[in-house]
């Protein structure tokens, strides 16, 4: 087992180093740079200006230069300065990231929970109207893009019903609370996670609808033991075990999720984060934000990997 | 191992008349939506007396699992329906009774074991709480006294360190280890009936006789009524008290198990009988029953079996037959019982098995010292650690015009010797030679030019042609792949290899899933045979078909061979079916050749102690023979191939090892004489009487 982690951690290093180039590449092939994003916002500014701030930002140098003096800097854990506000790369995204974190963790959490207990319910009524009304639903859950079901819930729950607030982290001018927090993560928190939930739905039902077949299940009923411990302790592990790869694959999908919902409920985050960089042409933000997130992902691949082993005793890495 | 004798002496001192702890009366059960119904159990009774054992016998689609799984309230419903009739277990309707009553019953007084151990228990949990949960439900036992009774039984089924094992989970035991735990599982709370839904047919021959004789010990120990489902007259013969054939969901013949064998009385059950080999009975050719296996979605008022019958006639067609007494405690349900009768392999075209012309002693393929190891690689560089020694140094020669047979439990390496012989397996180590040329190791060009000689029937027809391919397309596949001939002659080609295997031209545009069992291996054959090969490598070819279909395979390929000057190597398990087919046989164990002659001197006088104890686990389709054979049941189970015993790799089973075994890799040594031809065996005590 451990073994097997360290193989994985060394295979991702030259993952990690495949995905610093291509950040790189993407970066700098981007329209324009930094100093002239600057120039449309300021004052007109002559040549001389432009190739001035261009020679502090280390612009006007070769691309292979810059990209060595980069992953240099990488390298000795320091991800650069933002060319917009000067400040360390690495203190950003360390002030952002729990924000990010904490919208992302509760968006997949319900998710998870609420997808695998309808999916479970729907396939335990297979072909009832349970199951054709939750199966309806999921469809229209996967079919709503995030951005639109974000929008749809602000204007139903925050500018119709007034019930929550549509946008920030907690209300201006007003002293943090969490229960204040928590209001204002409800609704992107449910944007991002109704269609996951739907995914998680579809998936828990069919792991299920496979697991109610296998005979380990017929022995169990031979046993006499009672349908509810039947369902639960025979049937729900089994089903669960395949869910385990969704949800590895819905964390890198999430991320570009929350880009959007970070957008549209101007969440602080590093999506935010994001979004900004790419509008000032700050590529050492935007290049920080990419490798921040491959190395979430394939931390939690790792995890997902780990998941199965626990779940699934028949599965032992080597 | 129990004999005739002391069955009849049980049967009587039960007496005839006995109450009945199980009395099915009239049951009947559909499934789907009716008008468009599959009549899977039609009208079926029995009675199961205290203590007796009752083996319902049939083949595949019979119902004779959904009977019995119908009794447990086990079918699902919907699409399972019910129609008719009583199931009274001491006095009460199984299936008038609310769930929640009937789920007191089921693991308390009815518990049952099912076919394939490693699918039947839950993977994610422990065997413990998986003996311990029924235990809990039924007697309200605390997890401690629970735990106690689960070891006791543990141990009565022979599981050894069950403490230990205990906290194991199901992929940590062998099947035969898998299977004695969901014995113990089903016997926790001593029922009075215990289903057994053919417990060994997922099993090695040897295991399936510890199975066999755990079972009948248990069940005397315990006192329990067994209902033993099986497609495997023979397997049967040897226990029961009585037999129940089923055919097309209703029972054909029923009657006392020495009655069922002497005296004969269904023409479907006598077919069966002459469709299986027996060992008394070699050398007669194998006589299939006709046609296809029954079509249950025809409502059951004619004899389901008269397509297929040599004696049927108008009133066969128009009026079911009722289950009539055929003689003291037989019935049989059939309007011509009285006119059928049953002699030695008897029917429409029986006849000695054609006479083998001599092969010639001109040897097609020799293999020598072939190795096949599978690496096994651990660590962070994955070294290799060790290897699986799947095939580990066997030698043999196939001789132009006959049929070898490599035989073996599973995990012996047969599957694999045949795999690397035609190059689908990278050989380690060793020569394969084909018609003077080594080409161990061959690939690209070579390799498929050789594939145009030699060819394989493989085991499952169902997994092994492509669903999205026509028949004419997979028998054609391999001569377009060989670019032999013109488009139209590969048309002609395939409507000939079709008339061949006693395929319809009409099935030609159909696809696999539209065919029956027997048709699908047919095609299986018919694509093997495309291309012309010299040599057909059969990978237990009849073992995933129906008894009654099984003959009409084996006779194809019987015939074929004469006609198309084919050599066979014919890879299987099943040990009377290649007693019958085969010219040689060489018995494998753990990646090695331990015993290798003709037929008959291995059948008959076998030397190694292993060959010994497996021919002596072949269930013999005769109760009478139970008494006199003298049956070895090896302890334990084959070892791992990564780690094989040293010395003599049956030394850790063998009845006969002593210190040398352990030590000293046995040579192959020659017994053979004048008149049996090479007899090869591989033991230092060869021979040797066990003890």
């Amino acid at each position: 087992m451990l073994s097997y982690l360290l193989r994985k951690l060394l295979l991702s290093i030259p993952v990690l180093f495949g995905v610093t180039v291509i950040v790189f590449a993407i970066a700098h092939a981007m329209p324009g740079d930094a100093v002239l994003a600057m120039i449309t916002a300021e004052a007109p500014s002559s040549e001389e200006l432009i190739a001035m701030r261009r020679g502090e930002l280390g612009l006007d140098q070769p691309v292979y230069i810059q990209y060595l003096h980069w992953i240099g800097q990488i390298l000795h854990g320091n991800l650069g300065r933002s060319f917009v506000n000067g400040r360390s790369v690495g203190d950003i995204i360390v002030e952002r990231l729990p924000m990010t974190l904490e919208l992302m963790g509760v968006a997949l959490l319900v998710a998870f929970v609420i997808g695998t207990t309808l999916g479970v319910i729907s396939a335990l009524r297979q072909y009832k109207l349970t199951d054709y009304s939750l199966t309806l639903a999921g469809f229209v859950g996967v079919s709503i893009p995030d951005f639109f079901m974000g929008l749809l819930l602000v204007y139903v729950f925050a500018l119709e019903l007034r019930w929550l607030p549509s946008s920030g982290i907690s209300t201006a001018g007003e002293n943090f609370s969490l229960l204040d927090n928590l209001r204002h993560l409800v609704l992107p928190a449910a944007a991002l996670a109704l269609f996951r939930a739907a995914i998680f739905m579809r998936y828990a039902r069919a792991g299920m609808l496979e697991v109610l077949n296998q005979s380990y299940m017929r022995t169990a009923k031979a046993k006499g033991l009672k349908p509810r411990t039947i369902t639960l302790r025979h049937g729900l592990r089994n089903a669960l075990i395949p869910l385990v790869t969704v949800f590895g694959l819905a964390l890198p999908t999430l991320f570009g999720g929350s880009v959007v919902i970070e957008t549209i409920f101007q969440w602080p985050g590093i999506g935010l984060m994001f979004i900004d960089s790419v509008v000032n042409r700050d590529s050492p933000v935007i290049m920080g934000y990419v490798l921040i997130t491959a190395i979430i992902v394939m931390l939690a691949n790792l995890g997902t990997d780990l998941a199965y082993s626990v779940l699934d005793p028949r599965v032992s890495y080597d | 191992m129990i004999g005739a004798d002391t069955l009849a002496v049980g049967r009587a001192a039960k007496g005839i008349g006995q109450q009945a702890v199980l009395s099915v009366q009239g049951l009947s059960v559909e499934f789907g939506p009716s008008g468009n119904s599959v009549y899977a159990v039609n009208d079926v009774s029995f009675d199961l007396a205290e203590g007796e054992s009752l083996a319902i016998v049939g083949e595949s689609g019979s119902g004779k699992s959904v009977t019995v799984q119908t009794l447990m309230g086990l079918i699902r419903k919907p699409p399972g329906r019910v129609t008719a009739g009583r199931a009274l277990f001491r006095g009460r309707d199984l299936l008038a009774m609310p769930d929640r009553e009937l789920r007191q019953i089921r693991g308390r007084d009815i518990a049952m074991i099912f076919q394939d151990p490693m699918s039947s228990l839950n993977p994610v949990l422990t065997i413990g709480l998986q003996l311990t949960e029924a235990l809990r439900e039924h007697q309200g036992l605390n997890d401690a006294e629970a735990e106690r009774q689960a070891l006791d039984m543990l141990a009565l089924v022979g599981i050894a360190n069950a403490p230990q094992r205990m906290r194991a989970f199901p992929h940590q035991f062998s099947g035969g280890q898998l299977q004695r735990i969901g014995i113990a599982m089903a016997l926790v709370c001593k029922p009075s009936i215990l289903i057994a839904d053919e417990p060994t047919t997922a099993l090695d021959v040897t295991i399936q006789a510890q199975i066999v004789e755990l079972v009948v010990r248990l069940q005397k120990q315990l006192g329990m009524a067994i209902i033993w489902i099986s497609h495997d007259l023979s397997l049967v013969a040897g226990f029961v008290d009585r037999v129940a054939v089923m055919y097309a969901g209703s029972i054909v013949e029923s009657a006392p198990v020495g009655d069922l064998f002497s005296a004969t009385k269904h023409p479907y059950t006598i077919g069966l009988l002459n469709s299986i080999p027996s060992l008394t009975a070699a050398n007669t050719r194998l006589v299939p029953i006709k046609g296809a296996p029954p079509n249950v979605t025809l409502a059951p008022t004619f004899c389901a079996f008269a397509p297929r019958c040599d004696h049927a006639e108008a009133r066969c067609r128009q009026a079911r037959p009722p289950l009539e007494a055929a003689g003291a405690d037989q019935t049989v349900a059939c309007w011509r019982w009285r006119e059928v009768e049953r002699g030695p392999r008897t029917g429409a075209g029986a006849a000695d098995k054609p006479a083998v012309t001599a092969p010639k002693q001109e040897a097609l393929l020799t293999v020598t010292d072939l190795k096949v190891h599978f690496p096994i690689r651990r660590g962070v560089l994955r070294r290799q650690v060790g290897a699986v020694h799947a095939v580990d140094g066997v030698s043999f020669e196939v001789m132009r015009g006959e049929t070898l047979a490599l035989v073996g439990e599973s995990g012996c390496g047969k599957s694999t010797t045949g795999r690397a012989v035609l190059g689908l397996e990278r050989p380690s180590a060793g020569s394969i030679v084909f018609e003077g040329r080594n080409y161990a190791g061959a690939t690209g060009e070579e390799l498929k030019q050789r594939r145009r000689d030699m060819q394989m029937v493989f085991q499952n027809p169902f997994g092994s042609l492509n669903p999205r391919m026509t028949v004419g397309r997979i028998i054609g596949e391999g001569l377009r792949a060989q670019k032999i001939g013109t488009r139209a002659s590969r048309d002609a080609r395939v409507s000939e290899l079709l008339a061949l295997v006693g395929l319809r031209e009409a099935l030609r545009n159909r696809y696999p899933f539209e065919l029956s069992g027997g048709q699908r291996q047919r095609v299986g054959i018919a694509r093997a045979l495309a291309a012309n090969p010299k040599f057909i490598i059969a990978d237990e070819p009849i073992s995933a078909l129906d008894v009654s279909i099984q003959a009409q395979i084996v006779n194809l390929l019987d015939d074929l061979k004469p006609r198309l000057g084919l050599t066979y190597l014919f890879v299987g398990h099943d040990l009377s079916m290649i007693r019958y087919l085969s010219d040689r046989v060489a018995v494998m164990y753990l990646g090695r050749i331990v015993e290798i002659g003709t037929t008959k001197a291995v059948f008959g006088a076998p030397l190694h102690p292993y060959t010994r104890a497996l021919l002596s686990a072949i269930p013999e389709p005769d109760p009478k023979a139970g008494g006199t054979r003298r049956r070895i049941v090896l302890g334990g189970g084959v070892p791992d191939p990564s780690k094989p015993p040293p010395g003599c790799h049956f030394h850790p089973r063998c009845p006969l090892a002593t210190e040398i075994c352990t030590k000293v890799d046995p040579a192959r040594r020659d017994f053979g004489s004048a008149g049996t031809g090479q007899h090869l065996v591989a033991c230092h005590h060869a021979g040797e009487a066990t003890s």
